[in-house]
């Protein structure tokens, strides 16, 4: 028997704790493949902020700083800044990335700080229990927009892709669904390939992924995928907005 | 040892360098700006790195970045931008991490004014952010004391694993006066248990203020709080000034102090028998100075304080326990008090019977 697939080695063998159906377990796999890729799992160390994502800190099998709700690509910058030769990622959710953190992502991201951002956008809060993002979609309901998004009082969801692709550091700045186990592939692709900018020492490399929350969104794991084809990617495009 | 003229901001700056500072990220607030424009040149030099953060939040998260990767670090604000700042602090000591803050206070609430103050005491002492922890907030009177205070700060960080706030205020920061810069420090740790630095050839670390094991993270309180009493203990640091004979004794820190002691020398002339206390650590505080008074002697406590209302009074009478009166004097709006006041309010209580 050859063994042709398993749990990456920079995952913990633990059980996750993410929401049945929740993609965040795909983007920790993704991640943690690429890092095993490049064989760089005893110099990584990943950023992580608060929120859902905050859960992989149980998951990861690499150094790891938890930083305060949107500081993280502040604290990736002293932290690379400090230690240039470790592989250096922030791994945050909307929320934590366009609301609250937005200076710092995008002083981050103009500085053009040589490490990755790991973007996972799912249009609403998932573990203060489904309110309103920056990312919300327009009509889309949420515990403080219980009538839907109304751009008249909460403006219009952020392509935080699109507004990083404005600055002239980033070196790469890509969008991807996890929907599919085509555009699945994509997205690893993708997550290697800023991996793979920051090794060769290239500059700031920005991946967002359009993800679900079942839970929040009030759907089904399945449906969920529905969801991210039919209203996620229509207004996210996806794509490579940037490859230098 | 070289004795140097500086400009009390930069010599903080050139202090942090000495004590092994390799990393500095800060953003612009009068009436400290000299200490990032001294850094920006000074750093690169040592192999060291400046970065001017887009906000003092950001700042203070590049801070907890390089101290998590093993780095003394400092910032460097002013009052408002120390509140900004509350939110970083609170996650240095909640994640065990050493850094340095400096905070050039100036006066009032909200925006108030460039000027000089000591508004700043009950955010350094009693709460440099949310969750109830503390640090050692050390308090300069003159450049020198700045310096080797700064200097000192590093070692209490490192050794706490906790931030550690060098309380100046505009006059010490702007001022320019005679230093003995001390030695580059080589002895402090090149490579910590802790640090973050990939986990090669060892269990992978997590750096982290949250704990959802509430039975560890109420130990981890018991054991700040045990800290925080050691302290009281061990790192208490006062000056005593012609306290021995004295029926008045003047409470004052920082700038405050200095002009009390001038106070003190033409009161002494006058035959007044003045002292003074001067905390240097304001946290932790030196309750234990005020316990060595003879109470069969002082007829008064005088707290002089550059702020209105008056603050670390509270900690002075808390000292005293009702021993013997206690009262302040104070300015604000950034009028930095003079001998001249300090002398006219002492001869104030005395005429009232406050003392001989």
């Amino acid at each position: 028997m050859q063994k042709t697939y398993a749990r990456p080695v920079s995952l913990q063998p633990t059980v996750s704790g993410f929401c049945p159906g929740c993609l965040h377990g795909m983007v920790c796999k993704l991640v943690a493949e690429a890092i095993d890729k490049f064989d760089m799992r005893e110099k990584a160390v990943g950023i992580l902020p608060i929120g859902c994502a905050t859960l992989s800190m149980e998951y990861y099998n690499f150094d790891m700083v938890v930083s305060a709700h949107g500081r993280a690509p502040a604290v990736a910058t002293g932290y690379k800044r400090c230690r240039p030769d470790n592989l250096v990622f922030t791994y945050q959710g909307d929320g934590d990335l366009a609301a609250i953190g937005l200076a710092e992502i995008m002083h981050c991201a103009n500085r053009g700080e040589k490490l990755t951002t790991i973007f996972v956008n799912n249009g609403i809060y998932g573990m203060t229990g489904g309110q309103m993002a920056p990312t919300t979609l327009v009509g889309q309901k949420a515990t403080t927009c219980v009538n839907g998004r109304d751009p008249a009082q909460a403006g219009y969801p952020m392509r935080m892709a699109e507004i990083i692709n404005t600055l002239e550091a980033p070196v790469y700045v890509a969008r991807f669904a996890l929907n599919t186990p085509a555009n699945v592939l994509k997205a690893k692709a993708g997550i290697e390939k800023a991996f793979k900018n920051q090794l060769e020492g290239k500059g700031y490399s920005f991946v967002e992924l359009l993800s679900n929350c079942p839970t929040n969104w009030g759907v089904s794991p399945e449906d969920s995928l529905k969801w991210i084809q039919e209203k996620s990617i229509p207004y996210f495009p996806l794509g490579e907005l940037r490859n230098n | 040892m070289e004795k140097k003229f500086m400009k009390g901001n930069e010599a903080i700056a050139e202090a942090a360098v000495r004590a092994g500072c390799r990393f500095f990220a800060g953003y612009p607030i009068t009436p400290q700006s000299e200490i990032p424009e001294y850094l920006t040149k000074r750093l690169p030099e040592v192999g060291g790195v400046f970065i001017q953060g887009e906000s003092e939040i950001a700042s203070v998260n590049m801070v907890i970045g390089a101290a998590a990767a093993g780095v003394r670090a400092m910032t460097s604000s002013s009052s408002p931008g120390i509140s900004l700042k509350t939110e970083g602090i609170s996650t240095l000591a909640g994640a065990q991490l050493p850094a340095v803050i400096v905070d050039v206070a100036r006066t009032g609430a909200g925006t108030g004014q460039i000027y000089p103050g000591q508004n700043q005491y009950n955010v350094a002492t009693k709460a440099p952010g949310h969750g109830g922890f503390k640090v050692i907030a050390l308090a300069p009177a003159t450049v020198q004391e700045a310096v080797d205070l700064t200097y000192e700060a590093f070692d209490y960080a490192d050794r706490d694993r906790n931030p550690v706030i060098l309380l100046a205020d505009g006059v010490i920061g702007g001022m320019m006066e005679a230093v003995v810069l001390p030695e580059p420090k080589t002895a402090f740790p090149e490579k910590r248990d802790w640090q973050i630095d990939g986990c090669q050839g060892r269990e992978r670390r997590v750096n982290r203020s949250l704990d959802n094991d509430t039975v560890k993270l109420e130990q981890f309180q018991r054991d700040c709080a045990a800290m925080y009493e050691r302290w009281q203990q061990e790192d208490v640091r006062y000056e005593e000034y012609l306290t021995e004979d004295a029926d008045l004794v003047i409470a004052a820190y920082g700038t405050s102090a200095r002009v009390a002691k001038t106070a003190i020398r033409e009161l002494r002339k006058e035959g007044f028998r003045v002292g003074l206390i001067r905390p240097i650590t304001v946290s932790p505080f030196p309750y234990i100075a005020f316990d060595k008074l003879d109470y069969s002697q002082v007829k008064h406590i005088l707290a002089v304080e550059m702020c209105i209302p008056a603050l670390m009074v509270e900690d002075v009478k808390c000292a005293v326990a009702r021993r013997t009166p206690v009262s302040a004097y104070t300015r604000g709006a950034g009028f930095v008090v003079s001998p001249d006041e300090v002398v006219g309010a002492v001869k104030d209580l005395i005429s009232k019977g406050g003392a001989q």
